[in-house]
């Protein structure tokens, strides 16, 4: 079967063991999460988990299914074939020797990217956008030498009708 | 009025109208169990090892059809439980295991008999709690009753820290459950059960398959009357036994590995499958990709996961069994019998050649006692009346086929998870929920010795069990395994070495009765069934008797193997 990444937008109650139970029924079944983010949202008893996984039809109905099953789980919506908007931040720590210090400033210039620490020899870049443009970037800032990435999973939100 | 946790404890479990408890004390509920002692609306029955007491609150749960409830201290007390919970899971019966904590101030800090128990069993539970604030204690046992009973029913483990049950607070009866992330559908959609009666309406060939979800939602009543009124032949699980009678005509016999030849041949062969309450255990599929090929299936299940899980379906039916069944049932009346009536004589013609080329069968000769003929003979001199616990393995095989259940919440067997050492402390169970019936034990030798230590509690507690051991001196299913697969090398499943069952029997304060000779089978059993108390019977049976018919791990379920 065709393997697809899916984009889960998951409401629940923001109660202590949530997300192991969460994980828990992932690792138990063999499913697997390519990435997981999860905050507060405005109601402060519920939380927001993003999730990114990749599986095939069959795979992604059983884990809809079954994280509603959960009985912590408030909403499971998949994102995947609707409109949405996402993010997701990176922190990249990247060699700045002095001849590329001009290149790697441009690069954070054209990508619209910010410079949030600076040291003799570095640069520590934050990317803020969707997956395409974290890779463009990487793949770009590769020569340079990257010390440390550090990234958040995908968050999203699906669009309202304008 | 101000109460202790341990009190308040007492009355939520009382007002869930369960009337016994099973449970073994220690530190972390020493409060609880002093409580118990200084009221008499709630029976607690001590068991010998945590581990039967979970087992007989399953078995109370089946027979009561209630929910049972297990008590346990921490830490030991509290992982014993675990083979039971999800026994239970597995099967989705209905119960609360609550466990002992350490106090609130020590959890986290590996104190003495802590474990995170809520950790251990969030994958085997259908939910669990560690109570944190005695002023929650009441809703919280509120709605572990209300989800281990509502929807697909399962264990609920509630941990309970020794702090929470000393402090007393201002009493409050707790708000009707409201859970905003839990609604399960009980409401068929009546557009997909008009598509059912199409079906049948046109079906060639069809089968109704009946599982444990029908027992649990209490329609056995409406499946009998469906399959009745459309003369459709009915075959089920081994959860499903005893959802439809045993004795009527359209009965198949069990479907799977131990099927019988005609209920495998029928769901190979059938055009539509009316599945109720079934989960598609690989035990009754064998090769899926070679499932009832040719059907359309209807599944009804209140569980959206159990459908599409390893089985596809045309038409899914997400309810309860008992409200989609008798919508099914209504809209078939509403049709004139010229627009419906389906022609099924040739289907029903083929079934009674299949019954014919391969029914069950053994030969019970002089000298050698067959286990089938000890189960056969049970079923007869109990008329079909008992309340059956099973061990597992052959005996539990046996036992489904042998016994031909008439009627549902009769046959209580550990089927998702086949626990050795459950049909004891089950039969316990059930008869301390029903204790005008004659509940049977039927054992294996290697299975009883599980959890023999249950004796006790049955004797003490004067919950009079019948165990009839089929002794074969093997660890017998893995030797027939070992035997078809493995070239008869029967590694570590002799059994030869074992106590004395009539001695041990004795032992304990209950009868043990043995017999050798298949002319004494008969008069064995009445003895023991008419001696009061608790009863071992330990027959002597053919030590290399296989099970059969039987499909091969992985194979097709219309490929059996016959004797
Ligand atoms: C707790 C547990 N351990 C191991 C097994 C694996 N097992 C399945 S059947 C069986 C043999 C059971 O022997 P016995 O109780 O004598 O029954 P028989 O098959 O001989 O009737 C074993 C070891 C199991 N089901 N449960
Ligand atoms: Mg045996």
């Amino acid at each position: 079967m065709k393997i697809n990444s899916y984009l889960l937008s998951i409401l629940v109650d923001d109660e202590p063991g949530v997300l192991s139970r969460i994980s828990g029924l992932f690792s138990g079944r063999g499913f697997n999460i390519d990435s997981l983010s999860v905050a507060k949202t405005a109601d402060q008893n519920v939380s927001r988990v993003t999730m990114v996984t990749k599986c095939d039809a069959h795979i992604i109905e059983q884990i809809k299914k079954q994280l509603n099953k959960l009985i912590n789980v408030i909403t499971v919506n998949d994102l995947t074939d609707k409109k949405y908007v996402q993010r997701e931040l990176s922190l990249i720590k990247v060699n700045a020797q002095p001849e590329k210090k001009a290149e790697i400033l441009r690069i954070v210039d054209i990508f619209r990217c910010k410079i949030v620490d600076v040291g003799l020899s570095h640069y520590t870049i934050e990317v803020s956008g969707d997956r395409e443009k974290q890779d463009a970037i990487l793949s770009l800032l590769k020569p340079m030498g990257i010390i440390e990435i550090a990234s958040t999973g995908a968050i999203a939100l699906a669009r309202e009708n304008a | 009025m101000k109460l202790t946790g341990a009190q308040i404890l007492i009355k939520m479990i009382r007002a869930e109208g369960i009337d016994t408890i099973f449970g073994y004390p220690g530190g972390a509920v020493i409060d609880i169990y002093d409580a118990l002692a200084k009221q008499n609306g709630l029976k607690h029955i001590l068991v010998r090892h945590e581990q039967g007491a979970v087992h007989a609150a399953d078995g109370y749960a089946r027979a009561n059809k209630s929910v049972g409830v297990a008590l346990v201290t921490s830490g030991p007390g509290a992982t014993n439980t675990v083979t039971g919970i999800a026994s239970a899971y597995l099967d989705s019966i209905p119960m609360v295991v609550f466990t002992g904590q350490v106090p609130t101030a020590l959890i986290g800090n590996d104190a003495f008999q802590e474990v995170d128990i809520v950790g251990i069993t969030r994958p085997c539970t259908k939910h669990n709690y560690l109570v944190k604030d005695v002023s929650k204690m009441a809703a919280t046992i509120k709605e572990a009753f209300h989800l281990a009973r509502s929807g697909r029913p399962g264990p609920v483990l509630v941990d309970l820290p020794k702090d929470i049950v000393q402090t007393a607070v201002e009493f409050k009866e707790p708000k009707e459950i409201v859970l905003k992330s839990y609604r399960p559908n009980y409401k068929p959609n009546k557009k997909q059960l008009a598509k059912v009666v199409e079906a049948i309406a046109r079906a060639k060939r069809p089968v109704i398959f009946a599982g444990g979800g029908v027992i649990l939602s209490q329609a056995s009543e409406q499946l009998t009357q469906l399959a009745r009124m459309t003369n459709i032949p009915v075959t089920a699980s081994l959860m499903g036994l005893g959802a439809f009678p045993g004795s009527d005509p359209l009965w198949l016999g069990m479907l799977g590995m131990h099927g019988t030849y005609r209920a495998n041949m029928s769901i190979g062969n059938c055009d539509l499958m009316i599945a109720a309450g079934v989960r598609f255990d690989d035990r009754v599929t064998g090769n899926v990709k070679k499932f009832a090929p040719d059907a359309r299936i209807v599944q009804i299940d209140i569980d959206p996961t159990s459908i599409h899980k390893n089985i596809e379906v045309q038409c899914p039916i997400v309810a309860d069994c008992k409200t989609a069944l008798e919508g099914i049932i209504e809209l078939i009346k509403e049709k004139d019998a010229a627009s419906f009536s389906p022609d099924t004589t040739a289907w029903h013609k083929q079934i009674a050649e299949w019954k014919k080329t391969a029914p069950l069968k053994y030969e019970q000769g002089k000298d050698v006692i067959k286990p089938q003929f000890v189960v056969e003979k049970l079923f007869e001199v109990t008329r079909g009346e008992a309340i059956i616990t099973t061990e597992v393995g052959q005996n539990q095989m046996w036992a489904a086929q042998y016994y031909h259940f008439d009627k549902p919440n009769h046959f209580i067997t550990s089927g998702g998870l086949g626990v050795m050492g459950f049909g004891l402390p089950a039969a316990i169970g059930a008869k301390a929920a029903c204790p005008d019936k004659i509940v049977v034990d039927v054992a294996g030798d290697g299975s009883i010795q599980m959890n023999i230590q249950e004796l006790m509690t049955a004797v003490e507690s004067k919950i009079d069990v019948k165990i009839v051991i089929l002794n074969n001196q093997y660890l017998g299913m893995v030797r027939q395994w070992q035997e078809l697969f493995y070239n008869k090398n029967y590694s570590s499943t002799n059994m030869e070495n074992a106590p004395d069952f009539v001695k041990l029997a004795q032992a304990y304060g209950a009868t043990g009765l043995r017999c050798t000779k298949p002319e004494d089978v008969e008069a064995t059993l009445l003895k023991g069934l008419n001696t009061p108390g608790t009863v071992i019977m330990d027959f002597a049976v053919d030590r290399e008797e296989s099970v059969y018919p039987m499909v091969p791990a992985g194979g097709a379920i219309t490929e059996m193997l016959l004797v």
